[in-house]
């Protein structure tokens, strides 16, 4: 019997040994809506309050962080499970809308990450964005962020997850583009948003092929139906699998369809944070493995192109962070590098490796990227090379992001090393060593361009203008607060330990779905997780090798070149030239041939029809108007004029004319009456 | 008892009536003209009642009508004329064709 029928199996057992959660997962759906309503209060109020707005927001996400926290506690101890819907309305008879929210292992994980990562980004925020321009808006689609991400990861069905993800679409155009004055920025903000608008295509295609296919649109009976059904539904859900794929895909960034993420970081940096680390871009994966089952059941010959993209993607990217001088743009190709990772770890089979990696990225990327803010707030710039030297001035941003960078390289005991250690064993065991060993020499470069970007930013000498001093306490608490998860949420999944009484991370994602092919490793891979760790090391002391040492030549071994490669870098593999080239040559003839075509064909035909109305209309009002009508009213009052101007002649006004003709009258009807009668 | 000369009378005064109504210039002869031939169907109306002696007097109840109607068209008639030649001095018919095209 097929692994994921026995999954649902359990699942109902759990249902009916009462685990569904209780009075904090009934009204779990609060959660989706208090950010939307924060969104709309501080629209209408934000001017008007002290904090302008964001006490709101901030409010919002602190109830929600209260929420999901309980609910990650209850799913810990006891497992929590429940599905709340509301039909809205149906197609038909059979195919119906509904609303609601999900409770389950995986929702509950990402509450716990949207609402507390955002919680803590909304607060560094306050400092961040203190004096800018039009904060209230700053902090309303902040709001609109968060929550519509809760509502996709909220979500039962296709319908209310892809309300959500043209929501996060739609708030992060917002952001992206935030300091719209720029021209530089609008272009960015429209460019994600295109890019991510072309595989929503997909994802809404996929969508309405399965839900037509299966007749419902809910995860569970897809799932169910993908699982039970594989004869009849393969091609289907081949099909609608790849649709959805696609969707994923620009969603989180994947190689070809990430160049939208770099430029995504022209909105102010704790957006960027925010859309890195906990909304955004882990729609896409979370996609993927709330259709686990699904995608689990897609033809053999899909899989290996997934698994492929994703490594093409954790590796080329990275190596994009290696020449770009803007720090945040470091961290955006870093991003895109890990989500590789996840993606690839989902498609082999590791919906765990994947997940827990998406965890604890989260908390360090996040962290990685408050750290750059607060660094471009001391020295008003992004380019590192306007920085350097800033360990003695911030020493608080310097340690977290120091943490925060080993956490990401992969260093053991830190978070990065147990995530990343994960989706290796699983790439390992599953049969996909290749892949492997692109991973760990990802992970090598990972630790390289995050050592430069350390070097560069903290050591050597500062190149900047003016005196940089430690960003104030409402900036540096919020880095604190993630420094400790991005450096200790490793141990919550280390292969074949459970905590006491709470059991681990693999357990706590299993409650609903204990997905087909899911190989968690039982206990730790020390060949796999020593070179893992030994490309970390070796990045980290090459990259110190060149950049750290010597602060006079840092400059100059920066703008080192290797010949081929760099050049190729800098362009970015010609890709946006290429996306760019594409649109540019085919909208160019196609705008020329629809120019052709109006002026020809549609102009021909209005013109025609135009001239033809015009005969007709002259043709009315000439003949039938002017002749006939009008004819016969002037006829009328002519006739009538000319009798009345004939007749009057009668009205003499002499009496004895009257009298006379009176007499004559008489006289005729007597002979009338006398001899005719 | 024979009809016969009233209405020879009659007919008589109705002729002198019509000439009267069609040649007479001035207008109150025309009124007196019109009076003459009301007055000679009052004669025929008496001269048939002598003679047929109806039981409710039909023939004089009717005379009696016609000299009312006649009375009132009188008076109408002469404050008509009375109130032209006010306005206009005369009392020729010729001078009161106001009433036409």
């Amino acid at each position: 019997m097929s692994p994921w029928i026995l999954a649902t199996e359990e699942a109902e057992q759990a249902v009916e040994a009462g685990i569904t959660g209780g009075f904090w997962a009934d009204t779990a759906g609060i959660m989706l809506v208090l950010p939307l309503v924060a969104f709309i209060l501080i629209l209408a109020f934000g001017k008007r309050l002290k904090n302008q707005g964001a006490e709101l927001a901030i409010g919002a996400l602190a109830i929600n962080t209260l929420w999901a926290t309980v609910l990650f506690i209850q799913n810990m101890t006891e497992g929590v499970l429940a599905t709340y819907s509301f039909e809205i309305g149906r197609i038909g008879s059979d195919l119906v809308f509904e609303l609601g929210w999900v409770v389950d292992g995986l929702s509950i994980m990402m509450y716990f990450l949207v609402s507390l990562v955002g919680l803590i980004v909304f607060i560094y925020a306050v400092g961040y964005m203190h004096g800018d321009v039009r904060v209230p808006w700053f902090f309303a689609a902040f709001s609109l962020f968060a929550g519509s991400m809760l509502i996709l990861v909220g979500a039962p069905n296709l319908i209310q997850l892809i309300i959500g993800w043209e929501g996060v679409g739609l708030a992060s155009y917002l952001l992206i583009g935030f300091y719209w004055e720029d021209m530089e920025n609008v272009v960015a903000g429209n460019k994600a948003f295109m890019v991510n608008k072309v595989a929503d295509v997909g994802l809404i295609l996929g969508a309405i092929i399965l839900g037509l296919a299966v007749g419902t649109f809910d995860f569970f009976e897809i799932n169910t139906a993908a699982a039970e059904h594989l004869e009849t539904l393969s091609t289907v859900a081949v099909i609608g699998g790849v649709l959805l794929f696609f969707g994923a895909m620009g969603k989180s960034a994947q190689f070809p369809l990430h160049i939208w993420l770099p430029d995504a970081m022209a909105g102010p940096t704790p957006v960027s944070a925010l859309m890195h680390a906990a909304t955004m871009v882990t729609a896409g994966i979370y996609l993927m493995a709330r259709m686990f089952p699904l995608f689990q059941n897609l033809a053999e010959g899909t899989r290996p192109w997934m698994v492929a993209i994703g490594a093409v993607t954790l590796f080329a990217l990275g190596l994009l962070a290696l020449v770009t001088d803007d720090i945040k743009r470091v961290l955006a190709y870093s991003t895109v590098s890990q989500l590789g990772y996840m993606m690839t770890a989902v498609a082999a089979g590791g919906y765990t490796a994947g997940l827990f990696h998406l965890f604890t990225h989260a908390f360090f990327k996040a962290l990685l990227f408050l750290g750059a803010g607060s660094v471009i707030h001391a020295v008003h710039s992004n380019n590192m090379s306007d920085m350097g030297g800033l360990r003695k001035t911030m020493p608080t941003t310097y340690w977290t992001f120091v943490v925060g960078s080993l956490s990401l390289a992969g260093v053991f005991p830190l978070a990065g090393f147990w995530s990343k250690d994960e989706i290796l064993a699983t790439l390992g065991s599953e049969g996909y060593t290749a892949v492997m060993w692109i991973a760990v020499a990802g992970a090598f470069v990972t630790a390289f361009y995050m050592t430069r970007a350390v070097a560069l930013t903290f050591h050597g000498e500062y190149k900047g203008h003016g005196h940089p001093h430690e960003s104030p306490r409402v900036m540096t608490g919020p880095l604190v607060a993630l420094a400790i998860p991005a450096a200790i949420f490793g141990l919550l999944n280390i292969p074949g330990v459970d905590l006491p009484g709470i059991g681990n991370f693999t357990r706590w994602l299993a409650v609903r779905v204990v997905p087909m092919g899911d190989h968690h490793a039982e206990a730790i891979d020390f060949v796999i997780a020593g070179s893992g760790l030994l490309a970390a090391l070796l990045g980290i002391a090459l990259g110190w090798r060149i950049w750290g040492k010597d602060r006079e030549t840092q400059v100059e071994r920066d703008s080192l070149e290797i010949p081929v490669l760099y050049p190729l870098l800098r362009r970015k593999y010609y890709l946006d030239d290429l996306a760019l080239g594409v649109v540019g040559a085919t909208t160019g003839p196609i705008a020329r041939l629809v120019n052709w075509i109006n002026d020809y064909v549609i102009d021909g035909i209005v013109n025609g029809v135009g001239f033809l109305v015009k005969g007709l209309g002259s043709f009315v009002y000439g003949i039938l108007d002017q002749r006939g009508i009008d004819g016969i009213v002037h006829g009328l009052s002519a006739a009538a004029d000319g009798s009345g101007s004939a007749v009057r002649k009668w009205q003499t006004g002499r009496v004895q004319q009257y009298a006379a003709s009176f007499v004559g009258g008489v006289l005729i009807l007597i002979i009338v009456f006398v001899f005719v009668t | 008892m024979l009809v016969n000369q009233f209405l020879i009378l009659a007919a008589g005064l109705f002729a002198l009536g019509v000439y009267g109504l069609l040649v007479r210039r001035n207008i109150v002869l025309i009124l007196l003209s019109v009076e003459l031939m009301l007055n000679a169907v009052n004669i025929n109306l008496i001269a048939f009642e002598a003679m047929i002696r109806s039981s409710d007097a039909v023939g004089q109840v009717f005379a009696i009508f016609v000299i009312t109607v006649a009375a009132a068209e009188v008076g109408i008639g002469l404050a008509i004329v009375l109130m032209i030649f006010r306005n206009r001095k005369s009392a020729n018919v010729d001078d009161m064709s106001l009433m036409r095209w």
